[in-house]
């Protein structure tokens, strides 16, 4: 029996997949639709892209697994190998390990509220675990989506943020700055907390943005009343191997990359606030 | 309908939660009710800042104007919400337009009634700065944040 070049089996050894489809975002991330028989990834978790002949990086999994459709991973254009994977057009190969590390804990959430804040690109990790909250819908309480950003210019998702607002769910979106065209809020993402509808008592959050942004919602959710254990967010370091061998993604006593990358918060707190980490 | 009294509105509002009901009708003693239309201004920069808002109803926005670029909006204001803080200390004139971006009501507060009456009662006027600090120090550590850029390109 071959063996099969996924996660588990061969960690190392990348399988082609090929572009099936390629979509801008804003106007320096794109998202790109892969044909990846047989690979997937659960929502939170990650892909090691390679860029052949110019190097490989971790990128979260943006599709559902349980939904039918390909895999999707959204990619910022600001690096080498970043730019490379996101100028990929159809038909297109690049190498892929993985899945890899943990996921969303969308069955710990199951029966009570769930509050999913994201800043950022970080909307592109918890895109999963919003279309598979969504599609369970009857299995959780309320559902709000809070996602801050930049500016009007640089929401992702646009047209699917839209189609996530319905009667039974509460989508709210920030920018940090915005024109007069703009009548949505501005501010900081932890000012739509306090207006959100969820029973704190039972409730669970998901996080994911730039790390300053995690730490100030984080501290705001548990100011609302959710506990620290029921807080999750998604870390990112420079991880390398993906497989806890390296060490390059060290956190404290975990490797971001087999630990997590997504992780309680009263288990990280106390290593969020120390800079040499 | 039986109508709220001015100082049951200020008792009921977030803003001024908790707080005893003879400090309400001390505020209520300074306030009126008012309703701004979509497209209509608070207040506007440079204009002197003698009153503020207690927001009810509606969504007001906070801009300001740059040559070239027209209004750059930077904080949107909502139920449960205070808009204006150029009251507490002089020149009192604003800095920012507020605008209400949909229908609004509010309650206006006389600022030189409050800091009269402030004035007056030393004890009153420590419980108020305590509920204006707090919201000072949340709305400087929110400009901080998104004066940081924390969303932006990292290279």
């Amino acid at each position: 029996m071959a063996a099969r070049a996924d996660g588990a089996s061969a960690p190392f050894l990348p399988r082609i997949a090929r572009v099936r489809s390629r979509r801008r975002e804003t106007h320096d991330t794109w998202s790109l639709a892969l044909d990846a028989a047989g690979m997937a990834g659960e929502p939170g978790q990650f892909n090691m892209l390679y860029a052949f002949g110019i190097g490989e990086i971790p990128v979260s999994v943006s599709s559902d697994a349980a939904a039918t459709g390909p895999l999707v991973h959204t990619i910022r254009a600001v690096g080498a190998v970043s730019e490379a994977l996101a100028a990929l057009r159809p038909g297109a190969a690049l190498g892929l390990r993985g899945p890899f590390g943990t996921t969303w804990p969308l069955a710990e959430a199951a029966g009570g509220d769930l509050v999913i804040v994201a800043g950022g690109l970080g909307l592109a990790p918890l895109r999963g675990a919003i279309r598979r909250a969504l599609a369970e819908r009857g299995r959780y309480g309320r559902i709000a989506v809070l996602y801050g950003t930049r500016s009007p210019a640089d929401i992702l998702y646009r047209s699917e943020v839209e189609r996530w607002r319905r009667l039974d769910v509460e989508v709210a979106v920030t920018v940090d700055h915005a024109d007069q065209r703009w009548h949505g809020n501005v501010g900081v993402v932890t000012k739509l907390i306090g207006r959100a509808g969820f029973a704190a008592a039972h409730a669970t959050a998901f996080v994911c943005g730039p790390e300053i942004m995690m730490r100030f919602t984080a501290s705001a959710l548990e100011a609302a009343g959710i506990a620290p254990a029921r807080i999750h967010l998604s870390l990112e370091r420079n991880m390398k191997c993906a497989v806890g061998q390296c060490g390059r993604c060290q956190f404290g006593g975990s490797l971001i990359c087999r630990d997590g990358a997504v992780m309680r918060y009263d288990r990280v707190r106390p290593l969020l606030t120390i800079r040499e980490l | 309908m039986r109508t709220r009294s001015l100082d049951h509105l200020i008792c009921e509002h977030p803003f001024f939660a908790g707080l005893a009901r003879e400090y309400c009708e001390l505020i209520g003693g300074c306030a009126r009710n008012i309703r701004i239309d979509r497209g209509g201004y608070l207040f506007r920069e440079g204009e002197p800042a003698d009153q503020f808002f207690v927001i009810r109803h509606g969504h007001v926005v906070l801009e300001i104007v740059a040559p070239g670029k027209g209004p750059l909006r930077f904080l949107t204001l909502g139920p449960g919400d205070i808009a204006g803080v150029a009251w507490l200390v002089p020149p009192y004139r604003w800095v920012f337009d507020a605008q209400a971006v949909e229908l609004t009501r509010a309650l206006a507060i006389d600022a030189g009634c409050l800091r009269d009456k402030a004035e007056q009662n030393h004890d009153f006027g420590y419980e108020l700065m305590k509920r204006f600090m707090t919201l000072l120090v949340q709305r400087l550590h929110a400009a901080q944040l998104q004066m940081l850029d924390v969303y932006g390109s990292p290279r």
